[in-house]
C-alpha cells in the first residue's frame, strides 16, 4: 500500500510536535523587571523576618511590587516597569546596608505548570538584553616567572637547611642555575634537589660545577592552570559584589576568562570592582592589652584595632608576619581528625618569617586580615569624585599550635563551607598572576531592545515572504511545506530552550536563515514529484518516487551544510557560536519536518485513495 | 572573479576591529548629529585617527579608533565619550562600545582561517567519498569562486569585514556546496540511467532539470536575507550583505562552474559506474 504511514509513525511525529510546542511555549511569555535581594554572605540564607523587613523597605520606596516572592533564600520583587524597578533598587541599596546584595533581574513570567515541566524560556544574550562582556587574559609568562622566583628562594632555603655549601643560586635565562665550588658540593646539592624538588628538571653542563634546574613542563602546566583558577575565584567574588543577576564567568581557551554581566550599564564601576586589588596580612593578636579600652580610644602604641566581619573587635600587633604575596596556595580540606581545615603554603621568604615567629609564639593566637583597595567613583554634588578606599577585615583568628614554616593548617573551623570560604579569601589575597583586559563589549539597553524588535521583525517578514512564495508556487503542497516550516521553527526554539542555550542576534539570524534553507528539502522533493508526473507517472507513484529519489540528494546536500556549521561551532566564539548552534539544530530538525512531517500530511490528504491530479 | 582578486590584492579588505583590534563606539542622539564638530573635538583630544560616520540614520554615529599603545585601551571609550559630551548640547546615549585588544584580533583571524581550512578539507573528503575526486575538486573550485567573489565585493566597496562576515562566508560555503551537490547528485544518477548519452549532454540535462530547484531555493534564501538586510539592524547588516552576495554568486557558480570544472577534469560515466555505497543507502528507505 503506497503513501500510508503506520499508526506509530503518525503518533511519533505528533508527539514530537506536541512536546516541542510545550517547550517552546515559555518564550511567548515576557519578562518582569524585578529586583532580587540575597544575603551578601554566600553561606547565610535570608530568614522570614529579613524577608518581611525587605518587603517593608520596598514599601517605603513608595512603590507597590506586582508580586513579591520569597524562596531559595532570596527575595524577588516584580515590577511593572523599569522605572519602578530602578527606584526600588536604589532605595534598597541605600537602606539595607552591606549585608545584602541587591541585583536587577528580568524574571520570566512563565506559568508554574510549565516551569514544573522544566520548560523555561531561552536565555537572552547580552546583545539582546544589554550588558557588558569582558575578556581578560591572564599573563602566563608572569605566572611562570613568579614561580621561578619562588623556586630560587626555596632551593636556597632547602640547601641552607641541609647545610649544603654552594656558591650561588640565581635565575638565568629560564633556568635556575646553582653554582658550586667542588665536585663534592655538587653531589650534595644534587641529592637535595632530587629529594625535595621533583618538579624541577636537572641539566648538568659538562665539565663545570654547575647544575641547571628548569621547571618541568608538567609543573608549568599546573602553574598556568592554577593562575587561571585563582583569578577566576577572585573575579567570582568581585562579581558577586557587583550585584548582578545571572553573571557568566568562564574560562575560554588556555589563558582567558570571559565575564558577562547582563543588565550592567555602568562599565566604569564594573571595571573598578573587578580591578580591586586585595592582599592579606598575618598578625599576632595582642593579648596584653584590653580590647574594650582600645575601643574607648586608648589604643596601645604597638597595636592596632581591627574588626571581624560580625563586628567582634581584636587588638592586633602592628608588625606584620606574612603578607598575601608570600602565600603560594591555600586549599580547604580536612585535618587528621576529619574536621574542616585550610592548608596554606608559603614561599621561601614567608616560610622563614613564619618559622622565626612560631618558634617563639606557640600558644598565641594569630589573625588573618583581609585588605582590599577599592577604586570608587561617586557622584558628590553633581561631580564625579574618584577615591581609593582601603577596607580591612579580620577573616580568621587561630591559635599557633606548634612551630611551622612553609606549610601549615588552620583548623577549628565550624563547617566545610567556612573552610572553603577562608581558602577562597586567602587565595584572593594571595599573589595572583596579573590579568589584562583584552576585549570589552557593551550593549546599551536601548540597543538590546532594538535588536530584539529588529530580530523579530525580520524573522516575521522573512517567514511571511517564504510562506507566501511557497503557497503560490506549489499550492497545496506548498501549504503543507509551510506547516512543516512552522513546525521546524517550533522545534528549533524548543531545543534551544531545553538546552538553555543563549539566544543572540546572530542566533536569530541563524533561525531566519534556517527558514530560508529548510524549504530546500521540500523544493527538492516537490520538483522531483513534478518531474515524475511529467514523465507520465500516476499521482500516487509520483509522490512515492519523488520522496524516494530526493532523499539521497537531501542527505548529501544537507550534510555539507552540517559539516560547515559544526566547524563554525568549533572555531567560533561568542555570537558566532550562537549562530552555528541554531544552524546545526535547524539543519537536523528541518530534515525531519521537511521529509517525515510533510510526508505525513501528504499521506493524510492523498494516501489510500484514487488521485487523478495533485495540487502542486 | 578577476576584479575581485585584483581588488583583494591591491586594496585588501577593510578589516573590522574584531581582527585589527581597536575601539568602536556607537552613540545615538535625539537630533541629527554634526559629524564635523565631533571629528574636530576628537582630533583636539588626541584621537586624530578616529573615523566618525553616520550609521543607519543621521542621528546614529559610529566612531572607530585604532589600538593605542600609549594609553590604557580600556580607558579610551570613557575619554572619547567625555570629549564628545562636552561639545554637544545633549549627551549621547551609548548604544554599544566594543574594545578588542590586538592579541585577540590575531587569534580570531587565525581561528577564522583554520575554520575555512578544516571545512574545506572535510567537504573535499566527503564528496570524494560519496562521489568522485573530480567532482570534489570541481565543487571546491566553485566554492572558492564564491568566497573570493564575495570577499571581492567587500574589498571593492570597502565594506567592513568583521566576525559576522566571516561567519557568513563560512555559512556560504555550506550553502554553495549544497547547491553544487544537488546538481552532482543528478549527474551521477543520469550517468547510470542514460548510458548511451554523452557526458556533455548528461551534464546539460542534469543542470537543466535541477535548474528550477536551484533557483527556487536561492529565491527563498534571498527572500529571508533581504528581510534581514533591511530590517535586521546594525549588528547583522554586514552578515546579511555577505550572505546576499554569496547566495547570488553561489547559485551562478553551481550552474556555470562546478559541472564544467568536473568536465574539464575529464569526468566520465565510468567513474561512477559501481554504485556500492549508494545502493545500500537507498535500500532502507520507506
Amino acid at each position: 500500500m503506497q503513501n500510508h504511514f503506520p499508526l506509530w509513525k503518525n503518533i511519533l511525529v505528533l508527539t514530537i510536535f506536541l512536546i516541542s510546542l510545550i517547550y517552546a511555549l515559555p518564550n511567548l511569555y515576557g519578562d518582569d523587571p524585578s529586583v532580587q535581594v540575597s544575603s551578601a554572605n554566600a553561606t547565610a540564607k535570608l530568614t522570614d523576618d529579613q524577608a518581611k523587613q525587605i518587603e517593608a523597605a520596598i514599601k517605603t520606596a513608595g512603590v507597590t511590587p506586582k508580586a513579591f516572592e520569597f524562596n531559595n533564600s532570596q527575595v524577588l520583587a516584580r515590577f511593572t516597569n523599569t522605572d519602578e524597578q530602578m527606584k526600588v533598587a536604589d532605595s534598597l541599596r541605600e537602606n539595607l546596608g552591606d549585608n545584602y546584595t541587591v541585583a536587577l533581574n528580568l524574571a520570566p513570567t512563565t506559568p508554574s505548570w510549565l516551569r514544573a515541566l522544566g520548560a523555561d524560556a531561552m536565555y537572552l544574550g547580552l546583545d539582546l538584553r544589554g550588558g557588558v562582556h569582558f575578556l581578560l587574559e591572564v599573563d602566563m609568562d608572569a605566572a611562570v616567572k613568579q614561580a621561578e622566583e619562588r623556586y630560587v628562594d626555596d632551593v636556597r632555603l632547602a640547601l641552607r637547611a641541609e647545610k649544603v655549601h654552594y656558591q650561588s643560586v640565581a635565575k638565568d635565562n629560564g633556568y635556575i642555575k646553582v653554582i658550586m665550588k667542588t665536585a663534592e658540593e655538587k653531589a650534595d646539592v644534587l641529592k637535595v634537589v632530587k629529594k625535595d624538588f621533583r618538579v624541577l628538571d636537572i641539566t648538568e653542563p659538562p665539565a663545570s660545577e654547575q647544575i641547571w634546574l628548569k621547571i618541568s613542563d608538567l609543573e608549568v602546566k599546573e602553574i598556568k592552570k592554577f593562575a587561571v583558577a585563582q583569578n577566576m575565584t577572585t573575579l567570582r567574588n568581585r562579581v558577586n559584589e557587583l550585584g548582578v543577576a545571572e553573571p557568566v564567568i568562564q574560562q575560554q581557551g588556555e589563558n582567558r576568562i570571559v565575564i558577562q554581566l547582563p543588565g550592567v550599564q555602568d562599565t566604569t564601576r564594573a571595571k573598578e570592582i573587578l580591578g580591586t586589588t586585595a592582599t592579606l596580612e598575618y598578625r599576632l593578636v595582642d593579648m596584653e592589652h584590653d580590647v574594650q579600652q582600645a575601643i574607648d580610644g586608648h589604643i596601645p602604641v604597638g597595636s592596632r584595632l581591627y574588626y571581624e566581619k560580625n563586628g567582634t573587635p581584636h587588638l592586633l600587633d602592628r608588625r606584620v608576619i606574612v603578607t598575601g604575596d608570600q602565600i603560594v596556595d591555600a586549599a580547604s580540606n580536612v585535618d587528621d581528625n576529619g574536621r574542616p581545615a585550610v592548608s596554606v603554603t608559603l614561599n621561601g621568604i614567608g616560610a622563614t618569617k613564619m618559622g622565626n615567629l612560631t618558634k617563639v609564639s606557640v600558644g598565641k593566637p594569630m589573625a588573618v586580615v583581609f585588605i582590599e583597595y577599592k577604586n570608587e567613583t561617586k557622584v558628590v554634588n553633581g561631580e564625579k569624585v574618584r577615591h581609593k578606599e582601603k577596607v580591612e577585615k579580620i577573616i580568621n583568628v587561630a591559635t599557633i599550635q606548634g612551630v611551622f614554616s612553609k606549610r601549615f593548617q588552620t583548623t577549628g573551623l565550624d563547617s566545610p563551607q567556612e573552610a572553603r570560604n577562608l581558602a577562597l579569601l586567602l587565595r584572593a589575597g594571595a599573589l595572583a598572576a596579573p590579568v589584562d583586559m583584552v576585549e570589552e563589549r557593551t550593549v546599551g539597553p536601548s540597543l538590546g531592545q532594538d535588536n530584539i524588535n529588529k530580530g523579530i521583525l525580520s524573522f516575521v517578514v522573512g517567514f511571511a515572504l517564504v510562506v507566501l512564495f511557497m503557497a503560490v508556487y506549489y499550492r497545496l503542497f506548498g501549504i503543507i511545506a509551510n506547516l512543516a516550516l512552522a513546525f521546524n521553527v517550533v522545534i528549533v526554539v524548543a531545543i534551544l530552550s531545553m538546552l538553555q542555550a543563549t539566544l543572540t542576534l546572530p542566533g536569530i539570524a541563524g533561525i531566519i536563515l534556517t527558514v530560508g534553507m529548510s524549504v530546500d528539502a521540500n523544493v527538492l522533493i516537490f520538483e522531483r514529484v513534478k518531474e515524475e508526473l511529467r514523465n507520465g507517472n500516476a499521482a500516487q507513484s509520483a509522490i512515492f518516487i519523488g520522496y524516494d529519489k530526493a532523499f539521497g540528494t537531501i542527505l548529501d546536500s544537507h550534510f555539507t551544510n552540517f559539516v560547515v556549521a559544526v566547524v563554525l561551532f568549533a572555531f567560533g566564539t561568542g555570537s558566532v557560536k550562537g549562530f552555528a548552534v541554531t544552524l546545526i539544530i535547524g539543519i537536523l530538525s528541518s530534515m525531519f519536518t521537511a521529509i517525515t512531517g510533510t510526508r505525513m500530511v501528504i499521506n493524510w490528504v492523498y494516501g489510500n485513495r484514487r488521485v487523478e491530479k495533485l495540487s502542486i | 572573479m578577476l576584479i575581485s582578486i585584483v581588488s583583494l590584492a591591491t586594496r585588501g579588505l577593510d578589516m573590522g576591529i574584531d581582527f585589527t583590534g581597536g575601539t568602536l563606539i556607537e552613540v545615538g542622539y535625539q537630533q541629527a548629529a554634526d559629524l564635523t564638530v565631533l571629528r574636530q573635538t576628537l582630533t583636539e583630544t588626541g584621537f586624530s585617527d578616529a573615523t566618525v560616520q553616520n550609521f543607519g540614520t543621521t542621528k546614529d554615529v559610529l566612531i572607530r579608533l585604532k589600538p593605542h599603545d600609549d594609553m590604557q585601551n580600556k580607558d579610551i571609550s570613557a575619554k572619547v565619550l567625555d570629549a564628545i559630551n562636552k561639545t554637544t548640547k545633549e549627551p549621547a546615549s551609548v548604544r554599544r562600545i566594543e574594545f578588542v585588544g590586538p592579541q585577540v584580533g590575531d587569534d580570531l583571524a587565525q581561528d577564522g582561517f583554520l575554520a575555512l581550512l578544516y571545512s574545506t578539507i572535510g567537504i573535499l573528503i566527503y564528496i570524494a567519498w560519496r562521489f568522485e575526486w573530480k567532482f570534489s575538486v570541481g565543487a571546491i573550485i566553485a566554492t572558492f569562486h564564491d568566497v573570493i567573489v564575495t570577499l571581492g565585493v567587500f574589498s571593492v566597496f570597502q565594506l567592513e569585514f568583521d566576525l559576522t562576515v566571516l561567519a557568513a562566508v563560512l555559512a556560504l560555503i555550506g550553502y554553495s556546496l549544497n547547491d553544487t551537490i544537488v546538481v552532482y547528485d543528478r549527474i551521477r544518477e543520469n550517468f547510470r540511467e542514460l548510458r548511451k548519452t554523452s557526458t556533455e549532454e548528461i551534464m546539460n540535462i542534469s543542470v537543466n532539470v535541477t535548474l528550477s530547484r536551484t533557483i527556487m531555493t536561492s529565491l527563498t534564501v534571498v527572500l529571508v536575507l533581504v528581510s534581514l538586510f533591511f530590517l535586521g539592524g546594525s549588528v547583522i547588516h554586514n552578515f546579511a550583505t555577505a550572505m546576499l552576495f554569496g547566495v547570488v554568486f553561489g547559485t551562478y557558480s553551481s550552474i556555470f562552474i562546478a559541472s564544467p570544472a568536473a568536465l574539464i577534469l575529464g569526468i566520465s560515466p565510468a567513474d561512477l559506474m559501481i554504485p556500492v555505497k549508494e545502493g545500500a543507502d537507498l535500500d532502507h528507505l520507506p
